[in-house]
């Protein structure tokens, strides 16, 4: 699988890929129609798909340390930026993002805004010079430009804490999802969640993580648009959703207008199941100050530049060139996500708000909606409830309750599509989940075997034994992981914005003034590392136990008081400081430039 | 200076320039948000809802791509572009 003759046949391989899957998905509707169960539909596609994820990961394997760690830099432009789409597209972006525009409107959909502005960053200051660097990790990177063990050991820590506390959240996912197609405990379904992913990554490293995150790519934004297009065209809003739905919005306006915000008490509030959420906001009005947007935006912007799984994506690459296209096709493919998400919580809230739809429930007889099927089903896992709060017998807007993940998840049975479809996002989910994860891990896994182990323990190990190492890391790191996530301490979301949080106060400046600014010294690199992150978990924790916190940055945004403590340190500290040899600097200049051999290819 | 110095500055020029127009459109617009959503844009809806969910995003898309053309243009006039070879 390592010829160059696999790479020419890449489009090839994966139309035929792209067709079976679409073949399989034919081949269950037409199951369904003969009798095939819902259960059973639902196993299949798990099962089908995960088989194949594995099969591609076992025929990926590899003893060498390029392919391990950076795919052989062979990865051609359009297929790395589907490979970091399915990367970046975590459980939380499938699963929880259209709920969140769903029930927080305008002021949510800062994520959307924050998620794809940080590319701009990525293509502009990072990654085409990271990738001229010739690196296998982020630390490895600083390392080499500021010297130093203890600088390499101080990424490593930040990319550790980052990576981790997004890792939970993605194996609580697979966990999720594995439960409920397979219908067992989610105690064991996170165990079976974490063989799958470890299946893709094990044998294969960085090129296994490529191809099986390619294939899911294809499966995820399928289960995504499909159930969009479908539920727009049945509804009568219109054939391509994201041109035609300006009706739709305003008349969800006028509904809320109509219907008003009514707050509920707090003792009723306390009948409803945990987790739940009403509809308290305006969908598209403007309801947040322009502050609390941009800086959550803001937030995620420099999250997003930081955070390594997705910055080593750009390491396999071909060239430099290559690196900066690739970022641009990266977010091409989230952008068909990502703007089809506020789309469906717009279908999903109007076919349930609209008195004038035959799905919608506001206004209807609450024993009437109490014997809706789907209403049964979802009432039973815990992601809806009705309650008649007023005593007037019909469901008013703040009596529905609603799970984030059921706008995904339920609303094509609310719409009345077969459940095929509910089937095919199941897989799709579990894609997004599975293919954020294994790149997390692996982002943990290679920089403690790559710059703990080889580059300060055992400098002479041998290629066989470190990748013995990288591997072992790989099963403890993902056993870890499971554990914690088995113990559901926190939502899936908040930790997702916590790990971007993390990332950008312990790393953006060190890596942007590593290539931008010569005079950044070891000292300074150190002191902005470790005092970001340490003001940033600082500021978290402060918040956390009842600190009011200051110009308006709140838990999910602390990641800009950590990043300006840590700009301020690595500037005064590297003044301070003696400024970087000539070797350094010569190498600042090399990495500017992306003709001639990477920095480390010389050494 | 050097040929390797006019690349750097003419580099920066078009960082200046690339970030400059990523913070219209992911700050500079929803200073104004509430105002800009009072008027109808693209395909009727209402102007900052239609850039949180498509017109930002899709104006990233294409300024990366554009920001790459321009510095591979650079590169190559400074012949620091890689060989196809390497």
């Amino acid at each position: 699988m390592k010829s160059t003759n696999f790479i020419d046949n890449l489009p090839k391989v994966y139309g035929i890929y792209t067709g079976g899957f679409i073949g399989f998905i034919i081949i269950m509707a037409i199951a369904e129609q003969m009798g095939m169960t819902a259960k059973a539909i639902g196993i299949a596609f798990v099962a089908f798909t995960v088989f194949i994820y594995a099969l591609i990961g076992w025929l990926s394997r590899t003893a060498q340390a390029d392919a391990y760690y950076v795919a052989g830099r062979q990865v051609p432009t359009v297929f790395n930026g589907m490979a970091t789409a399915a990367d970046w597209m975590s459980g939380a972006s499938f699963v929880a993002m259209a709920g969140g525009i769903y029930f927080k409107g305008y002021g949510y959909m800062a994520l959307l805004v924050g998620w794809t502005g940080g590319y701009v960053l990525v293509a502009s200051l990072l990654a085409p010079y990271l990738r001229k660097f010739g690196c296998y990790t982020v630390p490895d990177f600083i390392g080499t430009r500021y010297g130093g063990n203890l600088a390499r050991f101080s990424a490593v820590v930040v990319l550790t804490v980052a990576s981790f506390t997004y890792v939970t959240a993605q194996i609580n996912a697979t966990g999720t999802i594995a439960s409920v197609a397979l219908d067992i405990p989610f105690q064991y379904a996170v165990y079976i969640g974490l063989i799958s992913i470890l299946l893709c990554s094990m044998l294969g490293g960085m090129r296994g993580v490529t191809w099986t995150q390619v294939a899911q790519y294809i499966v995820l934004i399928i289960a995504y648009l499909l159930p969009v297009f479908w539920i727009s065209n049945k509804m009568g809003a219109g054939f391509f959703p994201h041109f035609m739905l300006a009706d739709e919005v305003a008349r969800i306006g006028e509904l809320e207008s109509q219907f008003g915000f009514v707050k509920n008490s707090a003792a009723d509030l306390a009948t409803v199941p945990k987790g739940l959420a009403g509809i308290t906001k305006a969908h598209s009005a403007v309801n947040a100050t322009p502050w609390a947007f941009i800086s959550l935006a803001l937030a995620m912007m420099m999250g997003t530049a930081s955070l390594p799984h997705v910055m080593m994506r750009y390491f396999t690459t071909p060239s430099v060139k290559a690196a900066r296209k690739s970022v641009g096709w990266s977010l091409f493919f989230i952008f068909l996500l990502y703007s089809s998400a506020p789309m469906l919580a717009t279908l999903s809230k109007l076919s349930l708000i609209d008195p004038n739809l035959s799905t919608g429930i506001i206004g209807k007889s609450i024993a009437e909606v109490q014997a809706i099927d789907w209403y049964q089903n979802w009432n039973a896992a815990n992601l809806m409830f009705v309650s008649d709060f007023n005593g007037n017998g019909t469901v008013e807007l703040n009596e529905f309750f609603m799970g984030g993940k059921a706008v995904v998840l339920a609303t094509p049975e609310i719409a009345g599509l077969p459940y095929v479809i509910s089937g095919l996002v199941a897989a799709g989910g579990m894609a997004a989940a599975m293919s954020t994860a294994d790149g997390l891990i692996l982002a943990i896994a290679n920089a403690i075997s790559h710059d703990v182990y080889y580059k300060i323990i055992d400098p002479k190990a041998e290629t066989a034994k470190r990748l013995v190492v990288a591997r072992v890391l790989l099963v403890v790191i993902g056993f870890a992981g499971a554990t914690i996530a088995a113990m559901e301490i926190q939502g899936i979301l908040g930790s997702v914005i916590w790990a971007f949080d993390f990332a950008m106060s312990g790393l953006f400046f060190p890596l942007v003034l590593g290539v931008w600014w010569k005079r950044a010294n070891r000292q300074g690199a150190v002191a902005g590392m470790l005092g970001g992150l340490a003001a940033g978990t600082w500021y978290l924790v402060w918040v956390r136990t009842g600190g009011s916190g200051f110009l308006g940055i709140t838990q999910l945004t602390f990641g800009i008081f950590g990043s300006a403590v840590s700009l301020i340190a690595m500037v005064v500290v590297s003044l301070m400081t003696q400024e970087p040899d000539k070797a350094t600097q010569k190498m600042v200049d090399e990495v500017r430039v992306p003709s001639g051999k990477t920095i480390l290819g010389k050494q | 200076m050097s040929n390797q110095e006019k690349h750097w500055e003419k580099s920066r020029g078009l960082l200046m320039i690339t970030l400059a127009i990523w913070f219209v459109f992911s700050i500079g617009i929803f200073l104004f948000g509430a105002e800009m959503n009072e008027v109808t844009g693209p395909f009727g809806y209402p102007w900052t809802y239609w850039f949180t969910c498509q017109g930002s995003l899709g104006a990233f898309v294409i300024l990366i791509f554009w920001f790459a053309n321009r510095q591979e243009k650079i590169d190559e006039e400074f012949g620091f572009s890689e060989r196809e070879d390497e």
